[in-house]
């Protein structure tokens, strides 16, 4: 297996690439979260702008990746680092299925519980967190779930503007017509995407137990 | 009978609601006396659950006031007027991820009450009507209906209001459950007097639970009436209710209540 012999010998980079990768998806991801919940959370109660939000997110969505990096390139602050341009196109990506999946996950509580609880008189923000986010948390995970699988896959493409991770093996593999080398990155990206389903997708069945 | 001369617990004055073109209540005026059981019968569309709904403010009405215990209800602050009322809806609207307890505790934990506090009165709660104990830390999900609708009325009791707006709380149930229920209420409210509108369209329910009869008809009152002067009312459309429902409803009237 010329393969796991490769990735042994370079064993320190594979694992530095491995952590950088790993940082450009959570960074991203957590972004993202921070923008598409609360977004979500707008359309599923102002009903007139979820055409709109939803409808940019997806074209976002529909602009391929190079395309994206390469907008980006002269754009001041962000051009100077290609981190952060990468956090950002990758921030992108995983807005649509966030807002996508919260909205969902708001709009489909029960309307009666709902009205029970202001019947009773719960505050709009304690009817969100005592009992719309807690019941549309486990959809919201799953669109976070779809969100990290396609970040892990994405950064791999973020190597081509020199912002690291797990893509520069598949590049210089690529460069150099060497499959040992595009496998010790692609091989670990995979892994890690298996990985980021599995862990997220156990959190999402732990927290619908109910 | 309402006492003319003492203030009434809730007070429609001339109160229109409209949503578009559509009039849904047109000048209602009608009063509900402190202690009793008021029934809103009627048909579907005929305005009883929007004119419970305007109470706590679910609804504002178009034109007219709302008084609750004298006050308007547009003065009171809106969290604190729906905290002193308590709201039955049909299917219990019970928060699926939540306990029993919790479900029942959660207005008195929002009003700060301590833990031991809430957990005593959730089990007084649950034994007024009629759950055992165990039942607190069971998930809404692994009840039967009845046993929902209970913990429904149990959680608009937690913080003993005064008044308690009740929506078809026994539509979804079967007879046998519904009938179970209905004593139950009677016991409960000889018991806690509390100020009960009881929205239903099912007359043999409203003979034996109200002790005045609302009769709504598209948006408007038609009559309010003892369940005795209702059986024997001249009112076509009271009348018309009678002849649909039947033979027996004289041992239905009053059964319970007196």
């Amino acid at each position: 297996m010329n393969v796991v012999r490769f990735i042994v010998q370079n064993h320190t980079q594979v694992l530095e690439l491995t952590w950088e990768h790993l940082w450009l998806v959570g960074i991203s991801t957590v972004l993202a979260m921070l923008i598409g919940v609360p977004l979500g959370i707008l359309i599923a109660h102002r009903p007139r702008l979820n055409k709109p939000v939803l409808a940019g997110a997806n074209v976002i969505q529909t602009i391929p990746s190079l395309a994206l990096f390469g907008f980006l390139l002269p754009v001041p602050w962000l051009g100077e680092r290609s981190d952060r341009l990468a956090i950002l196109a990758l921030m992108l990506y995983a807005l649509l299925p966030i807002i996508r999946n919260t909205y969902t996950g708001i709009s489909g509580v029960d309307a009666a519980v709902l009205e029970a609880g202001r019947g009773m008189g719960l505050t709009e923000s304690q009817l969100l967190f005592q009992v719309e986010l807690p019941l549309a948390l486990s959809v919201i995970l799953s669109g976070v779930r779809v969100a990290v699988v396609i970040a892990v896959g994405l950064a791999t493409i973020a190597a081509a503007i020199g912002a690291g991770g797990l893509g520069e093996f598949i590049f210089r593999g690529l460069a150099m017509v060497d499959n040992r080398v595009i496998l010790a990155g692609a091989i670990p990206a995979a892994i890690l995407a298996l990985l980021a389903d599995v862990s997220v997708g156990w959190l999402e069945k732990r927290l619908r137990a109910r | 009978m309402p006492d003319a001369s003492a203030t009434p617990a809730i007070e429609f004055l001339d109160v229109s609601f409209h949503v578009g073109q559509t009039q849904v209540l047109t000048g209602l005026n009608l009063q509900v006396a402190t202690g009793e059981t008021l029934v809103l019968l009627g048909r579907s569309g005929s305005g009883k659950t929007t004119t419970l709904k305007l109470v706590n403010r679910l609804v504002s009405p178009t034109s007219g006031e709302i008084r609750v215990n004298g006050t308007r209800n547009t003065e009171m602050d809106v969290t604190r007027l729906r905290r002193g009322i308590g709201y039955v809806i049909q299917d219990a609207g019970l928060f699926p991820h939540f306990t029993v307890e919790r479900n029942i505790g959660l207005v008195p934990k929002i009003e700060g009450w301590p833990k031991e506090r809430i957990r005593a009165r959730a089990q007084e709660l649950l034994h007024l009507v009629g759950l055992a104990p165990e039942i607190a830390g069971r998930y809404p999900h692994q009840l039967s209906g009845g046993q929902r609708q209970r913990v429904g009325v149990a959680r608009a009791l937690a913080a003993d209001p005064q008044i308690l707006l009740m929506d078809e709380p026994f539509g979804a149930l079967d007879p046998l459950t519904r009938d179970d229920l209905q004593r139950e209420f009677i016991l409960l409210q000889q018991r806690l007097h509390k100020t009960v509108v009881f929205v239903t369209h099912d007359l043999r329910e409203a003979l034996r639970l109200a002790s005045r009869i609302a009769l709504m008809e598209a948006g408007k009152l038609v009559t309010a009436l003892s369940p005795q002067e209702f059986l024997q009312s001249k009112d076509p459309w009271a009348a018309a209710y009678v002849r649909a429902f039947g033979d027996g409803l004289e041992s239905a009237a009053n059964r319970g209540a007196s």
